[in-house]
């Protein structure tokens, strides 16, 4: 087993940022927490539950926060979801549990689970307490999990409580991935993370940080230990392909999203242009408001219909002032040294969807900052060329590993893998939930290996 | 238009509202403050021989963030001295004239100490007696209260003696802390009561201190068994008064107590055969202010059911109170679920299948409403549960957690963003085998939305019958 970690106290958290980020959904007072408890209907095989990535029994947590049962409530999550905590403030659940919800129907306001979550996993870290698992006994199987975002972390609390030892390898100096570097902080802040992963290590998980791992890495993973989960998310933000594009003050939504929070960017000049649409961009535009920006933009080549951002992002930003140019792009990055204006060309809808130029003059919007956040390109092309030794390749589509989704398993037996990279970005909560299937796969896949080997003997 | 002034037992009554023998009754001014809140009368706070109280007395137990669902005490009779009390229910008749006061006693089981206090307590001017045969706590331990209340002899003698002075209404108090409250009933009629009042508070712990393992209330670290009232001992009170009021050697004017809080409880016990009602708990924990409703409501219910007084409906219940034999056992009634109300929390459906009788089923989806309905009656003709082999409840839920889902992407999952929220899935929505159906009513009790599962009457095709014809239809068969 190895020591305990104490990740939390590397957060470099600055008390500026921490101001301007607080909590969006403030935590629950415990008698508000009970009244609210209290008022859950208690459904059989209840719709949040089915709806949960992680099936969370949810009705089971929040009885136990009414009945004042608080460590069994934070077991119960942590039972389905060893990331509960970062998931009750992470997930979009107007989408999720709380969309599911019953009262919708009852002319009632949902549950608030989400918050009910939080308070039982606040309550379990507030207590001093371990996590409330312990390692299985020893199978002397080890498995390497490249990655150390949700899905490994996931996948390692599985095989540990299984009696396999968990090696993460993850290319940044701290664990968590864009549990830690990529979501808002005003939702999850990095301390928060990173709190999370020091309970789960407790399960003896072992770490490899800025360790990157290319095909001859994976290769020698492969030959020394007995199975590998990948779980490496997706790969760098797209380039927009338009001159100007390598100018000083042009940036992507990752790197800014992670330099505000891990300290090492404070603040941002007046005017702030995001290209994009989605989730990201929107947290990237939110951030650029509340790090002092005067005039955010959000520049997107369809119409608010067609964002890939939930609706209630697109009104959050909204609400934060944000403002939206849509049915452009940009044609060019304008600036001598450094970035000054954003050269926008209208676009327009045909008949097939497909958009085609308008006539008219360009726009241009003068801007200091240009975020790009126009989606991730997927970053698997390198576990191709591992597998070719063992039991085959392991098969992709569009830059996606295939994977067998009850047990994680790629084409190639010994590989597994979730989150990101299988899926082609989705939430904290669908990484969990691939890293678990996942971490019960290969326990299982081991163990059918081990018996196997006896009765060959 | 109806009125709430009523008579109970020969006094004139304002409304037929009165504060209950206890705290919220302790001095003139309490009581005062009552009368100009709207209530028609008060029970004064019992008197007696002064006693010390201990500290603390009450205790409460809540239900589900709902505050003192029931309620106890552990406090004895007043404990102020009765001439201060006597002064005052003086004062207050004086400056009330047209409100009930109604004077409490108990006092040591002797003839002539018994005839001293009726007569002080008339000489105050009070407008009727009630005689404290009720208190569990304390005062029974000096063979005062329930031990008077809970041993029919003594309840008729003592009666009796007070009877012998008493020139004023006077009302007998019960005790619930006995086998059946009829005997008690009947002793003071025998010995000349003028009415009852029903029920006095029940013996009770309401909890222990999980930390301390004290029991509450706490005095000193020790705890004595309390006197159990509010909400929650409303069905227990309605039956006793029930089982007085149907019992012609009992029936007197009734005074109902216990658990009452609202119009609808009042009129419950008014349905029952209560003239006037008595409160304590919910103006404990409210105040006085509860009685605008209680008479505003009641006054509004009257209205529409066309009762012009309290004579005109107390008791109408009554006759629908029988024993089980003379039940009707070939009267059916099956579930039906509203599919247009149902929200799909499936909680009639565990609960039929843990608690009743295995005939609600989530097979909607696979062709459950197909299924042939026999039209037999099933309590005859299968006594066999989930005959169909529908999947259990375990079934159910292990299917579910094994499922796979993930969060859906507006742009990508068409059926995304909240899209199903507002209406329940037709699998979600349990369907009930009426050939197996009881008509036990579980689930339409557990079912969180109002009349999404309602009764339905199905036609037996059979005369009505009861037990107790049944029995004497065989009997005569054989002989």
């Amino acid at each position: 087993m190895s020591e305990a970690t104490n990740f939390f106290s590397k957060a470099g958290v600055s008390a500026e940022v921490a101001a301007r980020f607080a909590d969006l959904h403030p935590p629950l007072e415990k008698t508000a927490a009970v009244t609210e408890a209290l008022r859950c209907l208690y459904c059989f095989d209840a719709p949040c539950m089915g709806a949960c990535p992680t099936h969370i029994d949810v009705p089971k947590f929040i009885k136990k926060i009414a009945s004042g049962n608080l460590e069994g409530s934070a077991k119960t999550i942590l039972e389905a979801n060893i990331l509960g905590a970062s998931c009750s403030r992470a997930c979009p659940v107007q989408v999720l549990c709380e969309g599911a919800c019953v009262m919708h129907r009852y002319n009632k306001q949902p549950i608030e689970i989400g918050r009910l979550q939080r308070f039982a996993m606040d309550a379990l870290h507030a207590s001093g307490d371990p996590l409330p698992f312990t390692p299985g006994a020893d199978t002397g199987k080890r498995v390497a999990l490249i990655g150390g975002g949700p899905a490994s972390l996931a996948c390692a609390a599985e095989l540990r409580r299984r009696g396999v030892h968990a090696v993460i390898f993850d290319a940044r100096p701290l664990p968590g991935g864009l549990n830690t570097y990529g979501i808002a902080e005003y939702k999850l802040p990095l301390a928060e993370s990173l709190r999370e992963i020091d309970m789960l290590a407790q399960l003896g998980v072992e770490f490899h940080f800025e360790t990157m791992v290319d095909a001859a890495k994976l290769a020698e993973l492969e030959a020394s230990y007995d199975a590998v989960f990948l779980g490496m998310g997706l790969g760098a933000i797209h380039k927009l392909g338009v001159t100007g594009e390598e100018l000083e003050g042009v940036t992507n939504a990752l790197d800014f999203i992670a330099g505000y929070k891990s300290g090492a960017l404070k603040e941002v000049p007046s005017r702030v242009a995001v290209i994009g649409a989605g989730n990201t961009a929107i947290d990237a535009a939110n951030a650029a408001v509340r790090l002092g920006a005067k005039e955010v933009h959000m520049v997107y080549r369809r119409g608010s219909e067609q964002m890939s951002a939930f609706g209630f992002e697109y009104e959050h930003a909204r609400q934060e002032g944000v403002r939206f140019l849509w049915h452009v792009t940009p044609v060019k990055v304008v600036g001598e040294k450094k970035v000054t204006a954003l050269e926008l060309a209208r676009l327009e809808s045909a008949e097939d969807g497909s958009l085609v130029p308008k006539e008219g003059p360009h726009i241009l919007l003068e801007v200091d900052l240009v975020v790009l956040a126009i989606g991730q390109g997927t970053h698997a092309e390198f576990v191709s060329a591992a597998g070719n030794n063992s039991a085959g390749k392991i098969r992709l589509e569009r830059g996606r590993i295939v994977i067998d989704r009850e047990t994680g398993q790629t084409s190639n037996t010994k590989f597994f893998a979730g989150g990101d990279c299988t899926n082609g970005g989705r939430e904290v909560v669908d990484a969990v939930a691939d890293g678990k299937r996942a971490g019960i796969g290969i326990a299982v896949w081991l163990a059918a290996k081990l018996e196997g080997n006896h009765a060959n003997a | 238009m109806p009125t709430l002034e009523t008579t109970f037992a020969g006094i004139k009554c304002l409304n037929p509202f009165w504060l209950a023998s206890a705290p919220p009754t302790n001095c003139g001014e309490q009581i005062m403050r009552a009368f100009d809140a709207g209530w028609g009368g008060a029970v004064w706070k019992t008197i007696g021989e002064q006693v010390t109280n201990v500290s603390s007395r009450y205790s409460s137990i809540d239900w589900n963030g709902q505050k003192m669902m029931g309620f106890n005490n552990i406090e004895l009779i007043s404990d102020r001295p009765p001439e201060v009390n006597l002064r005052e229910m003086a004062e207050v008749k004086r400056r009330y004239p047209k409100h009930v006061v109604i004077a409490s006693l108990m006092v040591e089981s002797k003839r002539e100490v018994w005839h001293e206090m009726v007569q002080r307590a008339e000489d105050a001017g009070v407008d009727g007696l009630e005689l404290n045969f009720g208190c569990p706590h304390g005062m029974s331990e000096r063979g005062m209260g329930s031990a008077v209340g809970q041993v029919p002899e003594y309840c008729e003698q003592i009666t009796g003696w007070v009877k012998e002075k008493a020139r004023t209404p006077l009302i007998v108090k019960l005790t619930p802390n006995i086998a059946d409250i009829r005997m008690p009933a009947r002793a003071a009629r025998r010995a000349g009561a003028d009415a009852l009042s029903a029920i006095n508070t029940i013996n009770s712990i309401t909890g222990i201190d999980l930390d301390t393992l004290e029991p509450r209330p706490n005095v000193d670290g020790k705890s004595s068994h309390g006197g159990y009232c509010g909400p929650a001992v409303k069905p227990i009170a309605l039956s006793m008064v029930q089982q007085v009021m149907s019992d012609p050697m009992a029936a007197l004017p009734m005074s109902g107590i216990g658990g009452i809080g609202s119009w609808q409880d009042a009129a419950e016990f008014m349905l029952l055969g209560a003239g006037t009602v008595q409160v304590c708990t919910a103006a404990m924990h409210y105040g006085y202010r509860i009685v605008e409703d209680m008479g505003d409501g009641l006054l509004a219910w009257m209205r529409r059911k066309g009762y012009e007084t309290i004579d005109d409906f107390r008791g109408l219940s009554l006759p629908n109170m029988r024993d089980w034999k003379h039940l009707n056992l070939n009267f059916r009634v099956v579930a039906e679920i509203h599919a247009d109300k149902c929200i799909g929390c499936q909680l009639c459906y565990t609960a039929c299948w843990d608690g009743a009788h295995q005939c609600i089923h989530l097979d909607r989806m696979d062709g459950g409403m197909e299924q042939p309905v026999m039209g037999t009656d099933p309590r005859y003709a299968q006594h066999e549960p989930n005959p169909q082999g529908k999947p259990t409840p375990a079934m159910v839920f292990a299917q579910s957690v094994k499922t796979i889902v993930t969060t859906p992407i507006p742009k990508l999952d068409l059926d995304g963003e909240g899209s199903n929220s507002m209406l329940t899935p037709l699998e979600r929505i349990p369907r009930v085998d009426v050939d197996e159906c009881v008509g036990c009513n579980l689930c339409s009790l557990v079912c969180p939305v109002p009349e999404c599962i309602t009764m339905e009457r199905v036609e037996t095709g059979l005369c009505p019958e009861t037990w107790a014809e049944r029995v004497a239809n065989a009997e005569s068969v054989k002989a």
